[in-house]
């Protein structure tokens, strides 16, 4: 799908400059910070503004969810609201949302034209009494309409969080049925809030550990196909999964591809030893990056695949080492607290990297610098593990497995401060996730 | 993971010391008799085999026949491991032993070995240590004369449990080396 977008120049410029004074700091909420409270913000029914009554029931709601699900806005209560005025261009009442608590304002307008749903939208900082940003509006397929609200919602949250957006993005990971000694795993894609599940394989061999190309367009996983593990491939937009060449007597897995989708990293075990390699998309060269004995595994890969972070048992137990990869250097050693240090995740902006931790029977989600300094424990569960990051590197999504017998393995996410994300709802067990890029 | 369907279609190659039945025109077992398998040592005798003893619907096989039930139950299949642990143990290398000896005497066989590893661990790292423990075993099984060619190797990590696991001792059943045989040409 292809959203096309323009600005209402016309509108953000007839705005006056200068409600505001020139010391005041524009609304803004940090990420960051991690015990600030919500934000309220009011989103009242968007304007229905010609056969788009139900789509601005549903956008209304979704663009909602998005916000609210972050824990960094709380949703003024629609009983509380003001009347609305004339259009979502019209000048709030001020007075009156000030009275009903509102920080920041929502208001948002639908239309069908032309076989298209067309969505508009205004933000406002109620105190400062001004426009935040231009007025936006989006338009596309109206079977496309959650795209739409997630647009919408994305720059919501960039004007008030200053961070890049992440709404419009997919999370693959494995779903998981029957029995936990007899588990099925089906390879899926679903959009971040768990919605439009679309299953990739159908169960018949063991998958794990997707992982989206750079462009988000396929998914390199590991499947059992033959017996073994091997790395396969499969296009989101059809076809039958690929297996990539494999040797007699090697087993290969966690694959990473790199940014631009001309080759990956991934582990091989021969013999007992994992070491991890380097191979071009086809499968067809292949070279080793870390040898030795032990347990090597886990890769990630730095934004610009300069550089690779990774695993390694050859200290005793899993500890994280940082390599470069243009050909020097070894590997030092970036992690050093108690316990073991696992599935390494390099943010998409750079400057994190996310791990699993384990220490006796707890297992936490936690980021480091990439220098292993400023180390934050975000979470900590029965069983966290294999962080993923979303496109702006703000939140990090998780598999949560319950310990109890009939335990099922959830997705959660957490943000770089620690705030808990509404968890994804799924009606089947899942694991695995890798976040997707954002969409164009 | 295919291993089931082979062992049956290779029980005619195989069936050197006792007939199979479908092979030849030998007797087939009479249903609903009691069989003592003489080869196999439990306490109280031989194992007894209570009415039919076809393995699959169509071919029978008797007692003493070399099957991979037959190997589980003389030598035993699995070896378990102590946690983070992929050296055999010395009660893992007597059962090892047991399955160097059985392959050694049947040779038309091939062995895949299965590691496996606990839930307690991240999923890509358990599958390294279940490539491990089954390497462990691959190489005490070279060591006692097996030729390597008849051996491979496959690790599920932590995704086949025997059980879904609360405490240690439940942990340690699912830290395992599952050594699974198969006749030669069976297409394994």
């Amino acid at each position: 799908m292809t959203l096309s977008r323009r600005s209402l120049l016309a509108l953000g410029a007839t705005l006056p400059l200068l409600a505001r004074p020139a010391a005041a700091q524009p609304l803004r909420i940090e990420i960051t910070e991690g015990v600030s409270e919500p934000m309220t913000i009011a989103i009242p029914p968007f304007l229905d503004e010609g056969g788009a009554a139900e789509q601005t029931r549903a956008l209304r709601d979704l663009v909602a969810r998005d916000l609210t699900g972050t824990g960094l806005f709380r949703e003024i209560a629609t009983g509380t609201m003001p009347a609305q005025g004339q259009g979502i261009d019209a000048a709030p009442a001020w007075q009156e949302w000030r009275a009903a608590d509102a920080q920041a304002l929502v208001l948002g307008a639908a239309r069908m034209d032309a076989g298209k749903l067309h969505v508009s939208f205004r933000l406002y900082d109620i105190f400062a009494a001004r426009p935040l940003g231009d007025g936006l509006s989006f338009d596309g397929p109206p079977e496309g309409w959650r795209r739409l609200g997630h647009k919408l919602a994305d720059r919501v949250y960039s004007r008030l969080t200053g961070e890049d957006p992440y709404f419009d993005s997919r999370i693959a990971f494995v779903a998981e049925s029957g029995p936990r000694t007899a588990r099925i795993k089906r390879l899926a894609v679903m959009d971040q809030d768990g919605e439009n599940v679309r299953y990739l394989t159908d169960g018949a061999e063991l998958v794990l550990s997707p992982r989206f190309s750079a462009d988000g367009r396929r998914i390199v996983f590991v499947s059992f196909a033959g017996g073994a593990p091997r790395l396969a491939e499969i296009a989101l937009d059809g076809g039958p999964p690929r297996l990539l060449p494999s040797e007699p007597g090697v087993m290969a897995f966690a694959p990473r591809p790199s940014r631009d989708g001309r080759w990956l990293v991934h582990s091989r075990s021969r013999d007992g030893d994992t070491d991890i390699w380097q191979t071009d998309a086809t499968g067809s060269l292949a070279r080793a990056l870390v040898t030795g004995a032990g347990i090597d595994t886990a890769p990630g890969l730095a934004p610009d695949s300069s550089a690779m972070v990774f695993e390694s048992d050859r200290s005793g137990a899993q500890q994280l080492y940082l390599m470069q990869l243009d050909g020097g250097g070894e590997a030092q050693r970036i992690s050093f607290g108690e316990g073991r240090y696992s599935t390494p995740a390099w943010s998409s902006t750079g400057d994190l990297i996310a791990f699993t931790r384990r220490v006796g029977d707890r297992f936490m989600i936690g980021v480091m610098r990439p220098d292993g300094s400023g180390e934050r424990l975000l979470t900590e569960g029965p069983h966290d593990e294999g962080p993923s990051w979303s496109p702006n590197g703000r939140v990090v999504v998780f598999t949560r497995q319950e310990r109890a017998e009939n335990g099922r393995a959830r997705l959660h996410a957490v943000d770089i401060a620690g705030r808990d994300m509404r968890p994804v709802e799924l009606k089947a067990a899942a694991s695995d996730p890798d976040w997707g890029p954002l969409l164009p | 993971m295919a291993r089931l369907p082979a062992m049956l279609m290779g029980a005619c190659a195989t069936a050197g010391l006792l007939l199979a039945a479908g092979c030849t025109d030998a007797p087939q077992a009479t249903p609903g008799s009691l069989v003592v398998d003489p080869y196999v040592d439990l306490p109280g005798g031989g194992a007894r085999y209570a009415g039919d003893v076809t393995v699959g619907a169509t071919q029978a096989v008797l007692p003493g026949t070399p099957t991979p039930q037959a190997f589980a139950a003389m030598a035993g299949d699995t070896v378990t491991f102590p946690a983070d642990q992929v050296v055999l143990t010395a009660e893992a290398q007597l059962i090892v032993a047991r399955q160097a000896e059985w392959l050694t005497r049947h040779r038309d066989f091939r062995a895949v070995i299965e590691g496996h590893a606990d839930e307690q661990g991240t999923r890509e790292h358990n599958l390294a240590l279940g490539a491990r423990r089954a390497a462990s075993v691959q190489q005490h099984l070279v060591a006692r004369g097996i030729d390597p060619g008849r051996i491979s190797t496959v690790s599920y990590g932590n995704e086949r449990p025997l059980e879904a696991c609360t405490d240690e001792a439940c942990f340690e059943r699912n830290r395992r080396a599952v050594t699974v045989v198969s006749p030669a040409g069976a297409g394994v």
